[in-house]
């Protein structure tokens, strides 16, 4: 069965460890381990900062950001995108290290750190405008399946 | 998001407390820098038990602090990190720049 949760927030970094805890609260469904939760949280924690950081130069307190985030029977999708300026080039922005703002001491591992604590990750341009970074992370593996079957 | 600290001769010891994400990023940096200016130190050690949260934005302070160091030959020490903030600092290179102890 589908299950789905959308939250729509003000791009403002006070709204960061709410963005993580949201989605993290709603995969419990899926029985994660701690281990499990933590990558979730890091990943959207990655996710949202981008958005809060780069999507909006102007006003950004103005402006929102929007997470669904789906679960079925063994995963859990989330989406979390922006209506902001866009990347220019995804391909190098996802490289390591690799930072437009390396004035205010970013890392540049955001999307390194997506890639490593999720399955799945895929990020494309949003219409008309702004980003969308889609994520999965499989909770349940074979043995639950072998289980349940 | 809380700082402790304490100093013994030549060390300064300091343990970071709560989430560490963009949010309390100015926070951390800021009193990081201060307790650093304030007094000699030749070793600084973070403490990272009770850090239950970092992204990559923790990377970035931790790397500012770094360079900050770097030239007066100060190493810095990571202590305890949490299993998942451990992923995060090994996936960044952290531990080729800084020495993990316990």
């Amino acid at each position: 069965m589908k299950n789905q949760m959308t939250v729509t927030f003000n791009a403002i970094s006070e709204n960061e460890a709410f963005a993580r805890n949201a989605v993290a609260a709603f995969c419990v469904s899926l029985d994660p381990t701690v281990d499990q939760i933590n990558d979730i949280k890091t990943a959207v924690s990655e996710a949202v900062t981008n958005s809060i950081v780069h999507a909006y130069p102007q006003n950004a307190e103005k402006e929102q950001i929007t997470i669904t985030t789906t679960v079925d029977d063994d995963s859990v999708h989330i989406v979390v995108s922006d209506n902001g300026i866009g990347i220019d080039d995804l391909e190098v922005a996802r490289q390591p290290f690799y930072t437009t703002k390396p004035e205010q001491e970013r890392s540049g591992m955001g999307f390194t750190v997506m890639e490593s604590f999720m399955d799945l990750l895929s990020v494309e341009k949003n219409t008309p405008n702004g980003t969308v970074v889609t994520m999965t992370k499989t909770i349940r593996g074979a043995d639950w399946k072998k289980k349940k079957h | 998001m809380k700082i402790e600290h304490y100093r013994k001769p030549d060390e300064l010891h300091i343990k970071l407390c709560g989430e560490l994400d963009e949010h309390h990023s100015a926070y951390v940096r800021m009193s990081l820098d201060s307790l650093i200016d304030d007094g000699n130190i030749k070793r600084l050690y973070i403490d990272m038990s009770n850090l239950s949260f970092m992204d990559s934005t923790g990377v970035g302070v931790l790397i500012g602090r770094y360079k900050r160091l770097k030239p007066h030959g100060i190493p810095i020490y990571i202590q305890s990190p949490t299993p998942t903030v451990d992923r995060v600092l090994g996936l960044s290179g952290i531990y080729n720049i800084m020495i993990k102890a316990g």
